[in-house]
């Protein structure tokens, strides 16, 4: 699928391969390489995965692979935690008056 | 242009010093030591300046609560005539979210005054979405740059909400892998868009702190007609701290005991790719809080403006299941949803609370706003996800990493405290090893004893013992 130039993109790049990486890292960090991820317009009409180039909000015109189109966010509130639900109940008891040995 | 990591880390100090306006050569003086004060008052505003910068921009004033249920049950776990009045400051009230805006007010202000067209800070935290609002207001460019995600491209929730954050304030947000090489990137991006340094460690970003103490010192005696016998302030890389001891001295309060809390994270490491998503803590840790007091100038600028051992009293810790049950203990029985990571003075202070006396007085100098991401239900999920235990039990027993204890009971809150003249003891061969000198002259003897307030008696049995010469 073609996307069309103009499109708000998120990209990725690798800055450092792990043997570009500087010597200072624990053991697993050294194995694996400097990635990064930002959004921008694209430039030119292109598919997944292609080397493209974009302009970020602040102007900047970088060169990365192309990953997502309409990127958007998706992080939640979590799922229900049962341990959560009990703190409330218990406050509430305690200061109601339940002696704190009760509980 | 060559711009190498080589190259780039080689030109460190020429970038730094265009894109900060701060030549910090001018404060240093023998082998290792600066002018604090004379950095922090030339290169800094006074506080009057601040306050108008800040409530320019509606920064700042935010109200002081007391927390009256939390009082009343610390009172019901502790000994009879113990359990001090909390009070907390309430700095999600500030246009970002957090007391980060003072921080940022200063330093985006300085920017714009300075003729910059757009500011660039490295960090994960509040401080990135602080800087967004404040350049937005201001109308300068922004960039964020931040620690994100692991190798599997897994993102934590809560820098991945300030993420979003930021961009709703119209920043663009680079976003990293794990490592220290985060620096490179950053100065990169300042040597490409010449943009300002809006680093958390400037005197204008520490010094955008000082209103805060100020004005709880304030507040405090207008509601109260006295100053609180406590303050505690959660603790990273010191600037929270700093700020707000130094405000708390220009309002007088010098009798008012400073007492740094953090979340314990021993055990992981912040470097390293497979425990960065082990922290369900993203900052107020001692992952920052511990490198930071013994090396303040570890970060993005020569010489850091946080200097946390000239002011703190009493340094504790708390671990990651009793901050979040404190969290849920804000919201439940005081009506306010924050943090969580901003709590983590919160539960020190219940447990401090419980050791004093109840005519006295205890204050949480912060919160900060909570969402998607960042909410206790989120970072849960998210520790339970990556392999991590969440039950109910003894918070003591609690391994950074591997399980989050919530308490069965609130009296089990404990906040444990750390021996500061260890920390001293390691600033000051820090002092030495990372300038790597063996001699250092009268001058820096009394620089030491400034910058982390070791006796001298201390302080020459520990230069004898790493066999230092004085001349």
């Amino acid at each position: 699928m073609t996307i069309k130039k103009g499109s708000w993109v998120r990209v990725h790049d690798v800055i450092l391969t792990a043997k570009e990486r500087t010597s200072n890292l624990p053991e697993d960090t050294k194995k694996v390489p400097l990635e990064m991820w930002t959004k921008g317009v694209l430039q030119d009409d292109a598919k997944l995965g292609d080397r493209v180039k974009i302009k970020t909000i602040t102007g900047r015109e970088i060169e990365a692979e192309l990953i997502e189109v309409d990127p958007y966010y998706d992080h939640d509130y979590g799922k229900y935690v049962p341990q959560l639900l009990d703190i409330g109940v218990q406050l509430r008891n305690l200061l109601a008056g339940g002696a704190v040995d009760e509980l | 242009m060559n711009s190498s990591y080589e190259t780039m880390m080689a030109r460190r100090s020429e970038i730094m010093k265009k894109s900060v306006g701060i030549d910090y050569s001018i404060f240093e003086y023998g082998k290792i030591s600066f002018d604090y004060e004379k950095m922090m008052k030339e290169t800094g505003y006074t506080l009057e300046e601040m306050q108008d910068i800040q409530g320019e921009t509606g920064v700042g004033n935010t109200p002081l609560l007391e927390l009256r249920n939390l009082t009343k049950l610390a009172r019901k776990l502790a000994a009879k005539g113990k359990g001090a009045r909390i009070f907390i400051k309430d700095e999600a009230s500030n246009p970002s979210g957090s007391f980060k805006a003072r921080r940022a007010a200063n330093a985006v202000y300085h920017a714009k005054k300075l003729g910059y067209k757009g500011v660039i800070a490295a960090t994960s935290g509040n401080y990135g979405a602080a800087v967004a609002s404040q350049a937005a207001m201001l109308g300068l460019k922004c960039i964020i740059v931040q620690e994100c995600y692991d190798s599997k491209g897994k993102g934590q929730p809560e820098i991945i909400e300030k993420a979003r954050k930021c961009e709703a304030y119209g920043a663009e947000v680079l976003q990293l892998t794990v490592g220290p090489e985060l620096f490179y990137i950053f100065l990169k991006l300042l040597d490409e868009t010449g943009y300002f340094n809006a680093s958390l460690y400037t005197p204008f970003g520490i010094a955008g702190v000082e209103t805060l103490g100020y004005e709880l010192a304030m507040q405090f005696r207008e509601k109260e007609g006295r100053d609180p016998d406590v303050v505690v302030c959660t603790n990273a890389g010191g600037g929270n701290l700093t700020g707000t001891a130094r405000g708390l001295i220009k309002a007088n309060a010098t009798k008012t005991e400073i007492v740094g809390a953090s979340v314990n994270l021993k055990g992981l490491h912040m470097a390293s790719d497979t425990d960065f998503n082990k922290k369900s803590f993203t900052t107020g840790h001692t992952g920052f809080g511990i490198p930071f007091a013994t090396w303040p100038d570890r970060s993005d600028v020569p010489r850091s403006a946080a200097r946390p051992l000239r002011y703190i009293d009493r340094y504790v810790l708390v671990n990651q299941g009793e901050v979040f049950y404190m969290t849920e203990a804000l919201a439940q029985i005081e009506g306010l949803e924050r943090g969580p990571a901003g709590n983590t003075s919160l539960a020190a202070a219940f447990s401090l609370a419980q050791e004093m006396d109840e005519d006295e007085t205890i204050v949480v100098q912060e919160t900060e706003y909570t969402g998607a991401g960042k909410h206790i239900g989120a970072q849960l999920s998210f520790a339970i996800k990556n392999g991590c235990e969440v039950f109910i039990g003894d918070p003591k027993d609690e391994v950074a990493g591997k399980n989050i204890i919530l308490p069965s009971h609130p009296s089990l809150i404990k906040a444990r405290d750390i021996d500061i003249d260890k920390l001293r003891k390691s600033y000051i061969k820090n002092c030495i090893e990372m300038n790597n000198i063996s001699e250092i002259t009268k001058e820096d003897i009394s620089f030491i004893m400034d910058d982390c307030r070791v006796s001298e008696e201390n302080l020459l049995d520990i230069l004898k013992e790493l066999k230092i010469k004085i001349i």
